[in-house]
């Protein structure tokens, strides 16, 4: 028994950015499609893959960062796949959404610098105000708001959306040794 | 011939004039603009050529194609205000330390407020902080002076096919930026600062030595040596209100004898070397068939473009160091002795109309036991500063001569200086050679001239020489691709970076008049015919050079000393992509997925290689990576696997090496 893990996620991805690639015959003319379907493999465009891409279109990586930062919807930075949003306006603060915050960050695993798990699973972000000022505290998840949180509601809920992500995906990603 | 009106008077065009700009300026009108530059595609951005245009209210005039009996007005109160206020708001939106920037005289910015007679801005100056880019040694990027025109976009792109800036982001937050806001060191950038050039204000400069220069000078223990390039005396004085093109040399001299340095020699000397060993290496290869066609290699701009993207074809570029590599190699084995001097105390400084050569000299080959052969690089336009700090009326002066030796030069060694140059003073002596008889006529009128690409014919001898001159990296990269895939076949190929070839450098008194070239280009070839001598291998300190310290001709010492060589470079710092991540794992396998390795297949291979990897079960034990370029391009594709790289592989012996290695290490 070893505690090697085999990540083989990084060569589909890989795999498939090849395969995107000649789907688009090489062809920079369709450089926002392919940026479009490698971010769909990635969930943002990491440098290395961008420099990748150009390098296979035959066009300068300056051009691509230039029509990755242009397009809103392309990410650069590596965004969960659950983005939770906890509110540090005035009203939640007072309320102590801080201890939402800090309470989420030691259980995933994250810091105010690292703020996406390294799985891509969960990306906190600290909002100043999400307009629900008579809800506080308030988390948001992806789409859905939950009012009046606390610190072990909070874990609550993460853990249910661990749950259900592993529930479905089963192993294939993930071979532990 | 047509017309339209400007202002009231009847001006004739032609088809030729590409839009109405440049008919209005023909009426001798200077219509204010920034992001027009007659070598650039039109981008309409600046909105400074606004006319009013009868029955069509306001139009750029550089987007606007003349037609006949047009009705034009450029200077209508409306006008006026219009484009003052886009001068203040520029003014306002970025900042302008106009003092203090290296720019300043040559800022279009500057000249156009004052023309304009924008005497305050109205609105409240913006903050903008933005860190600046002084990674690389030729330029430095302040983003806080860009007015995001565009101009470094387009030249980059469209002079030298190379696209390292581009616009990013968007709105409010759009800037120009190397590739993933790195500094321009860390991306594909070659140095030749034409970015610069065009910018009109100071948002691009050529990164300044002056400071380190002038206390090399006050240090009474140094001996101070400079030695400056052809082009240099064409163009200094247009910092001093003088025509471009007056030939300066002597008052050149003269400034820098003020200014204090020690011995005044020049560049084309080493010119006139750089002849005698080119010219023999392109014999050579011709009669004992070696790589061809042989590229000059003086232009670091060019080279490091062969570098980054034809390394399978650096066995085409000469060995022959540059005029200036040579200078300084000579300059450091040879002068501590002659001038009876501790080496360590020689300091040697360059004056070069460019800014890759700040580059250039900072390459290892070029640096002995870590000081590097030539100590400073200033530009002609750092010169002129430092004659301007010294307050020499440069206008005034009166010429002065070189020191001996390397202060003596032939017409050869001068015309290096502009496209054609260095072809021609290489027929100079390579047709003598051949021939085995003096020259007859001196004038290789067919390799001079502006075009982009020029290809010549030449009998020579029993041979039919085929030769092309070209200028600009855009158009390089359509000869050498002609090259690769056999449609032109050529002996030598002479590359310059900059249009015009150096006389058009970055390091020059910034212009933006093509003129201005044509009339330094004039001025070369006439300081050619006033000199005694036109064909280097007449030099008499060249042949007592030889003589008495190199030896033979491209023999053993002078191979030593005034050759090199190239390496595959990548074109962006990048760490590879790890594919497979095993971290206990037992072999690690990188493929090259750079450009070089993927022309040739690597993709196809990797993938194969990864199916492979699956389908044997061996996912626990080893771990792979795609590499952006493992600095081995003309052998791939390339491929390492644990510690050793493999050339030329292909999928099967890739397999049987993992396998190999795997049984090894697992047993
Ligand atoms: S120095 Fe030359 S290669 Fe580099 S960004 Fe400027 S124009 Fe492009
Ligand atoms: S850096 Fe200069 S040339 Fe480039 S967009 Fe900014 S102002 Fe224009
Ligand atoms: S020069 Fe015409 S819009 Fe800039
Ligand atoms: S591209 Fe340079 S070694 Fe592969």
């Amino acid at each position: 028994m070893s505690n090697t893990q085999v990540d083989k996620s990084a060569m589909r991805k890989f795999q498939k950015v090849c395969d995107i690639l000649q789907n688009y015959d090489y062809d920079s003319k369709n450089l926002v499609p392919i940026l479009q379907e490698v971010q769909e493999e990635y969930r943002y465009l990491p440098e290395d893959i961008m420099t990748f891409v150009a390098s296979s279109l035959d066009i300068s990586p300056a051009k691509v960062y230039g029509v990755a930062t242009f397009y809103a919807h392309f990410a650069l930075e590596p965004k969960g796949k659950y983005i939770i949003k906890v509110c540090d306006g005035t009203a939640c603060h007072v309320r102590h959404s801080l201890r939402i915050i800090e309470a989420i960050q030691e259980h995933l695993d994250l810091t105010e610098k690292r703020n996406t798990t390294n799985d891509l699973m969960f990306t906190l972000e600290i909002v100043s105000c999400l307009g629900a000022c008579g809800l506080a505290p308030v988390v948001v998840v992806n789409e859905d708001v939950y009012p009046v949180m606390n610190p072990e509601s909070t874990i609550k809920l993460i853990d249910t959306i661990i749950a259900k992500e592993n529930g479905k995906e089963g192993d294939n990603d993930k071979v532990a040794i | 011939m047509n017309t339209l009106t400007v202002d009231g008077k009847l001006v004739t065009f032609s088809n030729d004039d590409r839009n109405l700009l440049e008919v209005i300026r023909k009426a001798n009108i200077e219509l204010p603009t920034f992001c027009y530059h007659s070598e650039l595609s039109v981008y309409g951005a600046c909105r400074l050529c606004l006319v009013e245009i009868e029955g069509r209210g306001l139009n750029t005039a550089c987007t606007t194609k003349p037609e006949p009996n047009l009705v034009v007005r450029t200077n209508t109160a409306q006008l006026r205000d219009i484009r003052k206020f886009t001068i203040e708001l520029l003014l306002a939106s970025y900042e302008h330390d106009c003092t203090t920037c290296s720019k300043s005289t040559a800022c279009k910015l500057q000249d156009i407020a004052k023309r304009l007679g924008v005497t305050k801005v109205r609105f409240k100056r913006g903050q903008s902080n933005l860190p600046i880019d002084d990674s690389s040694w030729a330029l430095v990027r302040d983003p806080n002076k860009c007015i995001l025109c565009g101009d470094c976009v387009r030249a980059c792109e469209e002079i030298q096919g190379i696209g390292a800036i581009d616009f990013a982001w968007r709105g409010a937050n759009t800037h120009v930026v190397p590739a993933f806001n790195k500094g321009l060191a860390h991306v594909d950038c070659v140095d030749c600062g034409q970015c610069s050039r065009v910018c009109p204000t100071g948002a691009i400069v050529p990164r300044s030595q002056i400071d380190a220069v002038w206390k090399e000078l006050d240090n009474p223990e140094k001996t101070v040596v400079v030695h400056f390039a052809p082009a240099v005396r064409v163009a200094i004085g247009e910092a001093f209100g003088m025509p471009a093109g007056t030939v300066l040399p002597g008052q050149i001299a003269s400034a820098l004898r003020t200014i204090g340095f020690d011995k005044i020699y020049d560049t084309s000397f080493t010119a006139d070397l750089t002849i005698m060993e080119e010219a023999t290496e392109l014999v050579g290869r011709i009669q004992n068939g070696g790589v061809m066609p042989m590229f000059t290699s003086c232009c670091p701009a060019w080279v490091k473009y062969m570098e980054q993207y034809y390394p399978e074809m650096l066995p085409n570029l000469s060995t022959c160091k540059s005029p200036m590599g040579m200078f300084g190699a000579v300059a450091k084995s040879y002068l501590p002795d002659f001038l009876n001097i501790d080496p360590k105390n020689l300091v040697v400084v360059t004056i070069m109309p460019c800014t890759a050569k700040k580059v250039e000299a900072k390459r290892p080959e070029f640096t002995t036991d870590g000081m590097p052969d030539n100590d400073y690089v200033l530009t002609t336009q750092e010169f002129a500063t430092m004659i301007k700090q010294s307050g020499i009326r440069f206008q005034d002066l009166s010429p002065e001569p070189f020191d001996l030796p390397f202060g003596y030069k032939t017409g050869a060694g001068v015309i290096f200086g502009n496209t054609g140059g260095v072809m021609e003073a290489a027929l100079r002596y390579a047709v003598e050679i051949v021939e085995g008889k003096p020259l007859s006529n001196l004038e290789f009128n067919e390799v001079r001239g502006e075009e982009g690409i020029r290809e010549i014919n030449l009998t020579v001898g029993e041979l039919e020489l085929k030769i092309a001159v070209v200028h600009g990296l855009k158009n390089a990269k359509k000869v050498v691709q002609d090259i690769k895939e056999g449609r032109k076949i050529y002996h030598f190929v002479e590359v310059m970076t900059c249009p015009g070839g150096c006389i058009g450098g970055a390091g020059q008194p910034v212009y933006f008049d093509k003129a201005i070239r044509t009339e330094r280009i004039k001025g070369l070839y006439s300081a050619d015919k006033m000199l005694q001598m036109q064909k280097s291998q007449e030099n008499p300190y060249i042949q007592e050079l030889y003589k008495n310290f190199l030896g033979e001709v491209g023999g053993e010492k002078a191979h030593k000393l005034l050759h090199t060589h190239y390496y595959n470079r990548k074109r962006i710092s990048e760490e590879g992509m790890s594919i497979l991540e095993n971290v206990g794992n037992k072999l690690s396998i990188s493929v090259c997925v750079g450009t070089n390795c993927f022309m040739k297949g690597s993709q196809e291979i990797l993938k194969r290689v990864l199916n492979f990897i699956e389908s044997k079960n061996l996912t626990d034990f080893v771990e792979v990576k795609a590499n952006f370029c493992m600095e081995n391009c003309d052998k791939g594709p390339s491929v390492s696997i644990g510690n050793k790289v493999y050339s030329n592989v292909s999928f099967d012996n890739i397999v049987k090496e993992i396998e190999a290695q795997l049984e090894a290490v697992t047993k």
